[in-house]
């Protein structure tokens, strides 16, 4: 378990690295439009039919998976660093590397099969 | 004579350590700003688990997307959204800032100024902003 994770280390820094990029670059302003000016009515929602056109790109659908997938990376490796430094929990290390990373690895899939079905 | 192999302990529970308050970070504005910082994480994948739940409504029909929208208009989802997006912005701010640290780049003898990178960050920004604002609204 310690080698695993040790030698996996450049690998989740670097899935850390790429979602945190991604995300700081098209997030801003896919929950600004998307959960904010939509619901408020500054600008008009798509319907159903318009939505889902706008989703049956291979390449909108490739970027949503690279986008959700990386950003919930992101997050396990920030916040595992959080748990560790923010609250003093290093002795429940391998806890909460599983709970982190394995979290982030369900959503991805879970992000792959939702994305498939469309 | 190496009889026995030398064994570590990774904790020493017996040996004296003060311990730290959990809130230790409050006491100066340096660490608010790091540990804001490291909880915006929270708030991309929060957004990340919004945006696959209403991809998930595509595929499950209209009646679906539609009670996520109007569920998008209550005050929770409203409130929590605002608080995400301040989150994100800073996420945003705090990275392109950063990056220049990390990656120092050089032609020949010169270094790239660090500004010139985070420069091109944030035109990086507007431009992909704009791509997907204009990909959304020809929706």
């Amino acid at each position: 378990m310690e080698a695993m994770k040790k030698s996996n280390e450049p690998l989740w820094w670097a899935f850390f690295g790429a979602g945190g990029a991604l995300s700081a670059l098209c997030l801003p302003v896919l929950l600004f439009l998307v959960a904010l000016a939509m619901p408020l009515g500054w600008i008009e929602t798509p319907s159903y039919e318009a939505a889902r056109s706008l989703v049956h790109y291979p390449l909108a659908r490739l970027f949503l998976f690279a986008l959700i997938s990386l950003s919930l990376l992101h997050w396990a490796h920030r916040f595992r660093f959080t748990l560790y430094d923010g609250l003093q929990l290093k002795h429940l290390e391998s806890l909460i590397v599983v709970f982190c990373y394995g979290g982030a690895i369900i959503g991805s899939v879970f992000t792959a099969f939702v994305l498939w079905q469309l | 004579m190496m009889s026995h192999a030398t064994r570590y302990r990774k904790y020493h529970p017996k040996l004296y350590r003060t311990r730290m308050p959990i809130f230790w970070w409050v006491r100066k504005w340096t660490n608010v700003h790091f540990i804001t910082r490291e909880m915006t994480s929270v708030f991309v994948a929060f957004f990340a688990i919004e945006l696959l739940f209403l991809l998930r409504t595509l595929t499950l029909g209209p009646e679906a997307y539609g009670a996520f929208l109007v569920w998008l208009e209550t005050p929770l989802a409203l409130g929590l959204n605002a608080i995400a997006f301040l989150m994100i912005l800073f996420h945003s701010i705090t990275w392109f800032n950063l990056a220049p640290k990390a990656l120092v780049i050089r032609v020949g003898e010169v270094r790239i100024p660090p500004i010139a990178i985070a420069g091109s960050n944030y035109v990086g920004w507007v431009v992909v902003s704009a791509a997907l604002s204009w990909f959304i609204l020809s929706a």
